[in-house]
């Protein structure tokens, strides 16, 4: 923290002058904005302030104090040298604020601009609200922001895709259902070339797992099933993959403000299980979709808890090396970094738990600061990757922060940078690229598959 | 079932099939499943290093394949599983293959009675509903949520008829996808088509729709209900097949609607999965009358009892005249009749199954990885300790019960008296 505050100070004393924002294009915010007429965005909103946010939404736009202790915390902010439209309180004072100021009497460019910021700048990584005094939940009043978006559809057009294919496939990538199943053959026939008994058990009804992965893996990252499997097998687990819609974990929905069709992705995914009767859902190395199914789609749904409780990959691995189903033939000696999840280190709290399976397969691990819960996102979550090409500039260069937090780890020595999450996988090979840090970035199961005893 | 009266329910035990033989003699015994009479019980196996075959009661199924998987009796006794040979798919029943090929073949389903199999195919990128080897005479885009009338000689499912790249919003937004009944697209199309229904005569369709991305509905025979919801589930008919209901969400409340209007007064944080008696008088449904609590409503009255996980498993009873469901209350599974637990709470639990009269009913129950049977509410005396279990089969007179279990690496078929 001492650091950040002195980089914060030096910050604060520049007094810059910061360039002017200008609108990203995407067809799904202009044209969705083309459409809106004042009456709409007024009983749009209203409706959503009246019957959906309720006092939670007014408490925190009452007691924020504009202290400015929160713009510390976000990696937009540090990133833009301090430029104050990027921290958490001037995003919340350039969308929902104004918004409940006005009573929802805003015009389309100001929901075109409101929806840009809370979609493509603001990564709903919560960082910000540890450093608020009051707690408040920035990222709640962001997703405030995108609800009234999405109901106003003005969405960028890659999210707004990925929604779409949820809603039609039951997947996030539009796989369909054969392809699903074919992908499941095709990496047990490939497995079992290494391992000849291996198995992807497919609708195993009664096996104590379900292993439920996010929609890129079949299409772009079938490796790391095979992997799982691999660990699955060696470990000697009874766990089963469904061959229906509800494999998929992930959500885009919950981010764009589909809460109705995130709803009904978690009803798919849980029932699964429970169709299958197995004792729990093991899933991959995912923390946007730990988000949804251990939060907010169950929740939504009247679960207070995910009925068939849910182990975070990292659970799992912590489990098979401490009761020994897995053993390490020879650890990774490259001397590696991690970086922690968003979404289950502040929203689990998994972090030692990460570090305890790290130390398990690596020789030489190499913190990267700050670290744990306090870890700057890599922004790409909160669905900020999916709004696709027509913002990725600016996520990589939003997050100037991270690249910086990388190279120091890599001056310390580290070669190897851990992402136990797909999306911080997917934005942190941006910023390495973008930064040409040069650093390799693996999943923890890409580790454990290499160094496991087999 | 029809046929379970010329059932052997002579009362006694019979091992059919040496379990741990065939692990011997095949290089992987895969899941197994039983017949309905528990006469026979079948495995896909690995014969070779890349050959399959299907196993049933001890023999081989003539023929070998590149995969076997999916082995599934239909509830007329018949065998079948999904088989490729050559890169190609198709579903075997009783030994003989559908002649159809496809480049992938999945989900078959049968009818209440077993007489019908409709699965899915797909070739050359087009998506068929197959029955008993015939495909649609036209293929789609994609085809989701199959469904068949309940004799099985009609099929319906989510069809995409406009095709769409991905990326193009505003494409999808104007409807790409409807429903097709026996391969006829209705004429309207919408923004996502999930669940439907047949009537109980297979003449009508109903299913979930979203108009737009905002409103839902439930359309019927092409015709959406007048009225939109929040959000709605699947819908299903009365079993005189008159009216629709389903289950909506209006006003931030669940409740249940029929032919467009609610139907029940009683608003819940969350409702699903329901269910009419055989007559038509009676309606329960899986409901959460308050956030975080799980139980069954009849007729809009919730029971008493209320679990903190979940409700799962709703049947109703033949006769009509009771319900039962599974629950699940900080990680222990119970099984439920009319709103009373039974003894035990366990690792796992299977939804009871009914005599036909409705006053007996069995439940499976799983206790660190051994399972056992409840009869009536208590654990059934010497029926448990089996390595695998299939829920047990009342006799038509609802005096013997039908055990179907794996034990010691034997499968064992046996009737007991319950009388
Ligand atoms: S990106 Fe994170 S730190 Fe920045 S405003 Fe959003 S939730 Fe707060
Ligand atoms: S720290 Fe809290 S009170 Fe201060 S500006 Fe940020 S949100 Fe407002």
């Amino acid at each position: 923290m001492t650091e950040t505050v002195i980089r914060s100070r030096k910050i604060k004393e520049k007094k810059r002058v910061y360039p002017p924002r200008r609108p990203v294009p995407d067809l799904g915010l202009d044209k969705g904005a083309e459409k809106l007429t004042p009456e709409r965005i007024e009983s749009t909103i209203r409706s959503v302030l009246d019957n959906e946010t309720g006092a939670r939404l007014k408490v925190y736009v009452d007691t924020c104090a504009h202290c400015g202790l929160c713009s510390e915390a976000c990696h937009f902010f540090w990133s833009h040298d301090g430029d104050p439209s990027y921290s958490p309180a001037g995003k919340v004072k350039q969308t929902i604020s104004e918004i409940v100021k006005k009573k929802g009497k805003v015009d389309a460019d100001f929901i075109r601009g409101a929806a840009e910021i809370a979609y493509t700048e603001c990564n709903l990584c919560r960082r910000c609200s540890m450093y608020c005094p009051f707690g408040i939940d920035i990222a709640y009043m962001m997703l405030t922001v995108r609800r009234i978006a999405h109901l106003l559809g003005v969405v960028p057009q890659y999210i707004q895709d990925t929604a779409h294919s949820h809603s039609a496939t039951m997947n996030q990538m539009w796989v369909k259902d054969d392809e699903w199943i074919d992908s499941l053959l095709w990496q047990e026939e490939e497995a079992a070339e290494e391992i000849p008994e291996l198995r992807i058990p497919l609708e195993k009804e009664g096996a104590d797992i379900l292993y439920s992965v996010i929609g890129p893996e079949p299409k772009f990252r079938a490796q790391l099933i095979y992997q799982a499997a691999v660990i699955m097998h060696e470990a000697g687990v009874d766990w089963t993959m469904p061959a229906t819609p509800g494999w998929d974990n992930s959500d885009m929905c919950m981010y764009t403000g589909d809460n109705e069709m995130m709803g009904r992705l978690k009803k798919v995914h849980f029932e699964t299980a429970m169709r299958l009767k197995n004792k729990r859902i093991v899933m991959g190395e995912c923390g946007h979709a730990f988000r949804s199914i251990f939060d907010m789609g169950n929740r939504w749904l009247a679960w207070k808890m995910p009925p068939i409780p849910v182990t975070h990959a990292i659970e799992f691995y912590a489990e098979l090396f401490r009761d020994k189903k897995i053993k390490v033939k020879k650890k990774f000696e490259k001397p590696v970094t991690l970086h922690d999840p968003c979404n289950i280190v502040r929203g689990r709290g998994l972090h030692e738990m990460a570090r305890y399976v790290v130390n398990e397969i690596c020789t030489d691990f190499i913190e990267m600061h700050p670290n744990r819960e306090h870890n700057f996102c890599c922004s790409a979550g909160g669905g900020v990757i999916n709004t696709g090409p027509p913002f990725r500039n600016k996520r990589v260069e939003g997050n100037r922060i991270k690249a910086e937090q990388l190279f120091a780890a890599k001056s310390k020595g580290a070669q190897v940078v851990i992402a136990p999450c797909h999306n911080c996988h997917g934005g942190l090979e941006d910023i390495i690229h973008h930064y040409n840090l040069k650093m390799e970035l693996k999943f923890l199961g890409d580790i454990i598959y290499e160094v496991m005893e087999r | 079932m029809n046929g379970m009266h010329g059932w052997d329910w002579e009362i006694g035990r019979r091992e059919i099939a040496d379990l741990s033989r065939w692990k011997a003699e095949y290089k992987a015994v895969h899941e197994t499943c039983v017949s309905p009479d528990g006469e026979r019980i079948a495995a896909p196996v690995r014969t070779g290093e890349t050959e399959f075959g299907l196993c049933e009661n001890g023999e081989l199924w003539e023929g070998e394949f590149d995969k076997v998987w999916y082995a599934r009796y239909t509830p007329d006794g018949r065998l079948t599983a999904l088989v490729s040979e050559m890169g190609e798919w198709t579903l075997a029943v009783d030994g003989a293959a559908w002649e159809e090929r496809f480049e992938f073949l999945w989900d078959p389903r049968f009818s209440k009675e077993g007489g019908h199999i409709t699965a899915v195919g797909q070739k050359g990128r087009k998506y068929y509903a197959v029955t008993d080897g015939v495909p649609w005479e036209e293929g789609f885009d994609n085809l989701t949520n199959l469904t068949q009338s309940p004799d099985g000689s009609h099929a319906a499912a989510a069809v995409q008829i406009i095709p769409m790249t991905e990326g193009e919003i505003f494409k999808f937004q104007a409807g790409v996808y409807t429903v097709a009944v026996d391969g006829q697209p209705w004429p309207r199309n919408f923004v996502n088509v999930w669940e439907m229904s047949f009537s109980p005569d297979g003449k009508r369709v109903a299913a979930e729709v979203r108009i737009n991305l905002y409103d839902y509905t439930i359309v019927v025979d092409g015709v959406p209900w007048d009225t939109v919801f929040k959000t709605v589930w699947k819908p299903v008919f009365s079993p005189s097949g008159d009216e629709v209901t389903a289950p909506v969400r209006a006003n931030g409340k669940w409740t249940l609607a029929r032919n467009g209007a609610l139907l029940w007064k009683r608003g819940y944080t969350q409702l699903w999965h329901h269910a009419y008696s055989p007559d038509g008088s009676k309606i329960a449904a899986i409901v959460a009358p308050k956030y975080g609590r799980w139980t069954v409503a009849v007729d809009d009255t919730p029971w008493n009892l209320t679990f903190g996980d979940l409700v799962t498993d709703l049947v109703i009873s033949p006769d009509g005249g009771r319900a039962g469901c599974v629950g699940k209350e900080k990680e222990r599974w119970s099984v439920v009749v009319d709103g009373k637990r039974w003894y035990g709470d366990y690792d796992m639990a299977w939804g009871p199954v009914f005599s036909a009269d409705g006053r007996r009913a069995a439940a499976k129950v799983e206790t660190k990885k051994t399972y056992g049977i409840l009869l009536d509410g208590k654990p059934l005396p010497e029926m448990d300790g089996f390595e695998v279990l299939w829920s047990p089969v009342f006799s038509p007179d609802g005096d013997r019960l039908l055990v179907r279990g794996i034990r010691e690496g034997a499968y064992i078929r046996e009737v007991i008296s319950i009388s």
